[in-house]
């Protein structure tokens, strides 16, 4: 019995340093995700306890608490805040409804064969530009000219126009294969094995998607909402271009930016603050553990 | 660092007060010699380009070839001066202060609504008008208005100017409208279909309907409102709410709403009006009188390249390229002599181009300021960044 002499490890400095190789590696995104991300972040909030001279709109660098003291007694700013909220909820639970048949279908339905398929055709319209496809429910929504007014016109009834109503079914639209694609991932890993043993326990259809899918897929829903909720409630071209007078928060601070930066800033914070309290809903939930 | 720049502010905002009480409500230009923001004219005289020249400017205002090869004063301004241009576009006059803030910019064509916020602001210097040979032949109604001249000097030269047009929807609303009422009282046939400019500086087109409809305000300027007079052009707009179809800021997106009928009465613009069929929709001037605009070169205070920026503005204000920039726009042009060159020889006439009593009572955009620009001295006007944050307010 002879022992073979093993070689040294060969490999070059990044094998013999590991912690070099791990600087190496994530430096460059890490600095990215601080400097650039963070520090952006960090730009913002500081830039709301600014104010601007009241006459040319210069920036003028004193600590005041007056804008977010006008943003959150402002009625009217409290109803823009409500309104856009209420439309990333509707939107999100608009997604979540058509995408789960839609998702459940695709994963545990359609044949092996026809499954890429489908997923080619949810993914088909996000490569057409964001902007084309608002202008496209513009044409659609348009009070006398569009398709939707003039589908309900023997209903004796008007097209919805442009609106709260035409924000939400663009919204809705533009964010569906947000929603259905980790639903699908969430249908796909779905173990056979545990609805056999639901059925084999005697547990009829309804009974085994209420105790065993929907629990199962919670964590995709989830990752979903996420996607839809934030992406709503952030957007405000789709409510310039089909919402009529509706804004959204967006909008407040898109029209504030160029004459009150500060207030922009402070305004902005909001959003940031809600999908804040969103993400730590979504946590006490437990469903980010399993992403 | 922080003291130094409140005291800049308090100089300025008294320069303002001391300047503005010296105008008068004639709008006649004080010869006293207050400081004039933005330093010492330039002496003179405009000797070699610097070689380049960058440009701040409205849409159309600066056109080298790009949008239409056969639309181009820029290259031959290259050509005679060897100032090579570089041109930035800008969409709001809100965005040409920020810019002009910033810095970088030599020359800039400002609206009424920002020349007074880059002259007080000390972005831009007084202009020797003696060394723009072509400003003797701007239209006199133009010379030493209160947004473009402040103390006596004037910041710059005239490109040219329009009035906000009340436009409508003739197959909905019939053939003769005149009036802003469709866009303002409750029992509007264009009810729904309201389409407002999506600005501040639109609260001045409520109080231009109440110059007319309520004379007991006694609103002299719609850019000069007290706080009652502004509250209740506010609570004017507040009544236009409901009647909105949409507000409008992107000149294109008026463009399909009027076309496809859904806006039925609104403000706009000549150059969208030449665009739209005459046999649909209407435009006129209102009886009540309008907003407007008149736009005015502006030369940055520290800019590099002074002689090029000289060069630029007499290019400009020169008939033969006033003639050409105000025809592509749609505007009327700034110099008397332009109209005697504009390829439709009509164009001034229908632009109104040196009809005083038509330009009598179009109000030109202002930034408005705490310091009445009426001349009122016994109240406080509401500056501009309240129309701003009331517009916001209003809006959402």
């Amino acid at each position: 019995m002879t022992t073979v002499e093993l070689a040294p490890p060969k490999g070059g400095f990044g094998y013999r340093h590991p912690r070099a190789r791990l600087v190496a590696l994530l430096g460059a995104p890490m600095s990215w995700l601080i400097v650039i991300y963070l520090g952006s972040l960090a730009a913002l909030f500081l830039t709301a306890f600014w104010t601007v001279d009241g006459f040319t709109g210069a920036l003028v660098r004193t600590f005041t608490l007056e804008n977010f003291v006008d943003v959150f007694t402002t009625p009217a700013y409290l109803w823009v805040m409500a309104r856009t909220v209420g439309i990333a909820v509707t939107v999100t639970i608009l997604c979540l409804l058509l995408a789960v048949p839609v998702a459940y279908f695709m994963a545990r339905v359609a044949s092996k064969r026809w499954q890429p398929l489908l997923v080619a055709m949810i993914l088909t319209p996000l490569w057409a530009s964001y902007l084309v496809k608002a202008y496209a429910w513009r044409a659609m929504l348009s009070p006398q000219t569009g398709v939707i007014a003039w589908f309900v016109a023997p209903l004796g009834i008007g097209g919805p126009g442009f609106g709260i109503f035409g924000i939400i079914v663009t919204l809705t639209y533009l964010w569906l294969p947000y929603m259905i694609l980790p639903v699908y991932a969430g249908f796909s890993r779905l173990p056979d094995s545990m609805l056999d043993a639901s059925a084999d326990l005697g547990a009829k259809g309804w009974r085994t998607f209420r105790s065993v899918v929907v629990p199962l897929i919670f964590p995709a829903i989830v990752a979903g909402s996420i996607f839809t909720f934030s992406l709503s409630l952030g957007d405000y071209i789709t409510a310039q271009i089909v919402g009529g007078k509706v804004q959204m928060l967006g909008n407040v601070v898109q029209q504030n930016y160029v004459t009150n930066l500060p207030f922009a800033a402070a305004f902005a914070v909001i959003p940031v603050l809600i999908v804040l309290i969103y993400l730590a809903a979504v946590r006490r939930t437990g469903a980010l553990d399993n992403l | 660092m922080k003291y130094s720049r409140l005291i800049k502010m308090a100089v300025a905002t008294s320069a303002i007060a001391l300047a503005l009480a010296a105008c008068g409500s004639s709008g006649s230009s004080s010869t006293e010699a207050g400081a004039a923001p933005g330093g010492q004219a330039y002496a003179g005289p405009v000797g070699a380009g610097e070689g380049k020249l960058s440009v701040l400017a409205w849409p159309g205002y600066a056109e080298d070839g790009s949008t239409d090869p056969a639309v181009d004063w820029v290259t031959p301004f290259e050509e005679a001066t060897g100032c090579q241009v570089d041109v930035k576009v800008f969409g709001t006059s809100d965005e040409a202060v920020k810019l002009m803030q910033g810095g970088g910019y030599d020359v800039v064509s400002a609206s009424g609504d920002a020349s007074l916020r880059l002259i007080y602001g000390e972005n831009v210097q007084p202009v020797n008008l003696d060394l723009v040979p072509n400003y003797a032949d701007i239209f006199a109604d133009l010379k030493g208005q209160s947004h473009n001249t402040v103390s006596g000097a004037s910041y710059g030269v005239p490109h040219g100017r329009g009035a906000n047009l009340l436009v409508w929807n003739k197959e909905k609303l019939g053939e003769t409208v005149d009036s802003w009422s469709i866009m303002f009282e409750p029992d509007s046939p264009a009810a729904g279909g309201v389409g407002p400019y999506d600005s501040p500086i639109y609260i001045a087109d409520a109080a231009v309907y109440l110059m007319a409809t309520q004379p007991d305000l006694g609103i002299k300027y719609p850019y000069a409102l007290d706080q009652t007079q502004f509250d209740a052009a506010i609570a004017l707009l507040k009544q236009q709410k409901p009647l909105v179809g949409e507000y409008w800021s992107d000149y294109l997106k008026q463009i399909d709403a009027v076309n496809a009928g859904t806006m039925t009465g609104a403000t706009s613009w000549q150059v969208i009006v030449n665009g739209l069929d005459p046999a649909v929709v209407g435009s006129t001037k209102a009886k009540e009188g309008a907003t407007g605009w008149s736009d005015t070169w502006m030369i940055a205070k520290d800019t590099p390249n002074v002689n090029c920026s000289y060069k630029w503005l007499d290019w400009i204000a020169s008939p033969a390229t006033n003639a050409q920039a105000a025809e592509w726009f749609g505007e009327a042009p700034a110099n008397s002599k332009a109209c005697d060159l504009t390829a439709n020889p009509d164009h001034c006439t229908s632009f109104h181009a040196g009809d005083t009593e038509y330009w009598k009572d179009v109000y030109y955009w202002n930034t408005p300021t705490e310091a009445c620009l009426d001349g009122r001295t016994d109240v406080k006007c509401v500056p501009y960044a309240e129309w701003s944050k009331a517009w916001s307010e209003l809006r959402s």
